[in-house]
């Protein structure tokens, strides 16, 4: 069992360094999207022509959200589909754990979906005797190993094969072996058993389409088209903001969304749903159910500068891109979504109060930005939450008395002259900074600082010393 | 050409020598270099950190001192300072008073590099240095100023320098201001990333173009007392023959 909390980020990334099978894992793993993803995004020439009208499009869904829903819904409904609004996870999983019950259900089948993770579906359902499962095989395996996804679309990236045979060995009774065939077959095995038996059909949603209210679904492993179609009922769970108005809109989200995530130019699926069958003759389920979610999406939609954390589409590109994530994984941010967009979207979702270092886990470099394929500017955003955090007075006494200090230093060149001083003597008498030192040599302060060592043609030496410097003119 | 230099906090007290090389570069190809011996910091340490308020007062500071002077640029040998100039407007957004003095200094804000290449149109400052030698892209001078044939124009140039690109030479070297000691674990786990991959380069120097690089890259290698040597463009642009043949 492996469930973190936000709030001991440093200890969990500590802990994930010192695993070697991990760092092994997420290094094979992050390295190989992130060559896949460019290969992909470098073979279309209007890669940058692309992002920008995903992102114009996705700004206007954001600016009309609440136009394009009723869209949504409208033409969702008008071909049969079932509409529910959800305020936050509870009453999402409330919904569905009602439609199931009503239906008796004892067998419910899951494809992949980031939004049920985020509401923790599965325990409230197992929770009222239901048997959930995992259709995915990273999320299979996780689920068998009672873990949580460490990425937005390799929820096992964390894991090595050798250590999926050995999982799938002692919780599926499969004879020892290493080979990638028969570990998927096993899987495959049990779960086409399951389809069979589920009575109901659990899935995400990647884009929803105004215009039509159909809803877009893409993979690689046919599980998501097994489980939205076989069971009678099929719900699907949505996150308000993953509408784009029109259906040719698709043709850029369907090009940068599997380029960016695997580096494949298309998925091996892509499911595209518009209400329920028509004749009784016709395949799929006879029910679809469509959970609206919002879990604190219209709170980023109201303020201009987080409202473009809604335009993410879950490709994980800065995962795979990140620094920090590529060395710690997914789990130490004990967060649903993780990364980069996680620290993002995470303190948005559920408060800053247990997520105030989640912001602070960046280096700020700015290659999450450069990937994003709807250019949302995380830096930017991670500065912003770090200033609400901040203003909140959510970082301790001695870092907030520390930039006190700080400020009146740099205010004023004649106690920066004097810190430096101060500085010169007392790094000789005591090691400064052992969160430095602990890995890394320090270099020390000067003997004579560069402002002492320039000299300016015809410059007045008296300019030198600080004194005597002209006084500031519009000061604040 | 008349410039003002700005020179960061961290090389006026930690690694001076940047400072000087500086100078001497920018004066070697012709400007004019004056210091304003008012200047302290960018206010970056506190933007990154989320303290807005003290970030404004010395933003605020900087441009006050910066847009009293009369020269035609300010040069800064730091991709990340001058970045922070340039994000500003960030701090100033409800401010149009400020917002407007803000962007008038940051449009006469380069980085050294892209300075020498971009408004002076010099890719040859003379420079002199025997050794075979990589470049890492320091994070805000690559993604912020987009800085990123101009170092290696210039390092072209440099005479008897044998350059060599660096696996990755874009990836982060995990120092990020504070970062690096709120969780010093992780940045040193980045770091070694970085520092495995100078070594397979086999290079006797690795060139940057912020101190804040230098000192966490240098720092690591002092420690495991490898040979390779960090430097900063500036200081590799300065270097002439006698520097080595002495």
């Amino acid at each position: 069992m492996n469930h973190f909390s936000s709030e001991t980020f440093r200890e969990n990334a500590k802990a994930a360094l010192a695993d070697s099978h991990l760092r092994g894992a997420l290094k094979h793993a992050t390295s190989l999207f992130g060559e896949r993803r460019r290969e992909a995004a470098a073979g279309l020439p209007n890669w940058e022509d692309l992002r920008n009208q995903a992102r114009a499009i996705k700004d206007e869904v954001l600016l009309h959200l609440d136009q394009y829903l009723e869209e949504f819904v409208r033409n969702a409904e008008s071909r049969g589909a079932q509409v529910h609004w959800a305020r936050d996870g509870a009453e999402a999983n409330a919904i569905i754990c009602a439609l199931a019950r009503e239906r008796q259900a004892r067998i419910i089948v899951k494809s992949k979906s980031m939004t049920t993770e985020e509401t923790h579906l599965n325990s409230t359902l197992e929770a009222v005797g239901m048997q959930v499962v995992e259709t995915d095989l990273g999320e299979y395996i996780i689920q068998l190993a009672e873990e949580t996804p460490s990425h937005i679309i390799a929820p096992a990236i964390h894991k090595t094969r050798g250590q999926i045979a050995e999982l799938f060995t002692s919780e599926l009774g499969m004879p020892p072996t290493d080979d990638l065939v028969q570990l998927t077959n096993t899987a495959r095995t049990t779960l086409r058993d399951r389809f069979a038996a589920a009575d109901v059909g659990i899935s995400g949603v990647n884009f929803g389409v105004a215009e039509t209210g159909t809803i877009v679904i893409v993979e690689n492993e046919g599980n998501i088209r097994l489980t939205t179609s076989l069971p009678r009922m099929h719900v699907a769970v949505m996150g308000i903001e993953k509408l784009v108005p029109r259906f040719a809109d698709l043709d850029v989200f369907l090009k940068l969304l599997p380029r960016s995530g695997t580096g494949q130019r298309l998925t091996a699926y892509q499911s595209f749903i518009t209400g329920t069958k028509r004749e009784a003759t016709d395949e799929g389920p006879e029910e679809l159910h469509i959970v609206l979610l919002d879990n604190g999406r219209s709170r980023m939609l109201a303020h201009p500068v987080t409202r473009q954390s809604l335009a993410c589409i879950r490709c994980g590109a800065c995962l795979n891109a990140c620094p920090v994530y590529q060395q710690i994984g997914g789990h130490a941010y004990g967060s649903v979504y993780q990364g980069p967009i996680g620290a993002v979207i995470t303190p948005q979702l559920i408060g800053i109060e247990k997520t105030s270092q989640l912001p602070y886990a960046s280096s700020l470099c700015g290659a999450c930005r450069e990937v994003c394929p709807v250019k949302i500017d995380i830096p930017r955003l991670l500065l912003h939450l770090r200033g609400e955090i901040t203003a909140r007075s959510r970082r301790s006494i001695r870092e907030r008395l520390l930039f006190k200090v700080w400020a009146k230093v740099m205010m004023s060149p004649s106690l920066y002259r004097m810190s430096a001083v101060a500085g010169r003597i007392i790094q000789r008498i005591v090691p400064i900074s052992r969160a430095w030192t602990s890995g890394r040599d320090l270099r020390p302060i000067e003997s004579r600082s560069f402002r002492d060592q320039f000299v300016q043609k015809g410059d007045d030496p008296k300019r030198r010393d600080g004194r005597g410097v002209p006084p500031l003119q519009n000061t604040p | 050409m008349k410039v003002s230099l700005f020179v960061t906090c961290l090389v006026d007290q930690l690694w001076t020598s940047i400072g000087m090389s500086s100078v001497q570069v920018l004066r070697r190809v012709g400007c004019e270099v004056e210091f304003d011996q008012r200047q302290t910091c960018c206010a970056q340490p506190a933007f990154n950190t989320g303290y807005l308020n003290e970030a404004r007062q010395v933003a605020k500071r900087f441009i006050s001192i910066f847009e009293e002077s009369d020269a035609e640029a300010i040069v800064s040998p730091s991709g990340s300072c001058t970045a922070m100039v340039r994000h500003y407007r960030e701090l100033f957004a409800d401010d149009p008073q400020w917002l407007q003095r803000a962007q008038s200094v940051a449009a006469k804000t380069h980085e050294l590099s892209a300075f020498l290449i971009h408004v002076l149109k010099v890719k040859d400052v003379g420079a002199c240095w025997q050794g075979r030698l990589t470049w890492h892209d320091a994070c805000h001078g690559l993604r912020d100023l987009n800085v990123r044939s101009e170092p290696r124009t210039l390092i072209r140039s440099v005479r008897g320098a044998e350059f060599v690109e660096l696996e990755h030479a874009d990836a982060c070297c995990g120092f990020g201001g504070t970062f690096s000691v709120k969780y010093p674990e992780i940045s040193v786990a980045i770091l070694d990333q970085k520092i495995e991959a100078i070594e397979r380069a086999g290079v006797e120097a690795v060139v940057s173009g912020d101190a804040s690089c230098l000192m966490q890259i240098g720092g690591r290698l002092s420690r495991k007392k490898s040979k390779v040597r960090v430097m900063h463009l500036a200081e590799l642009l300065a270097s002439r023959a006698t520097d080595f043949q002495g």
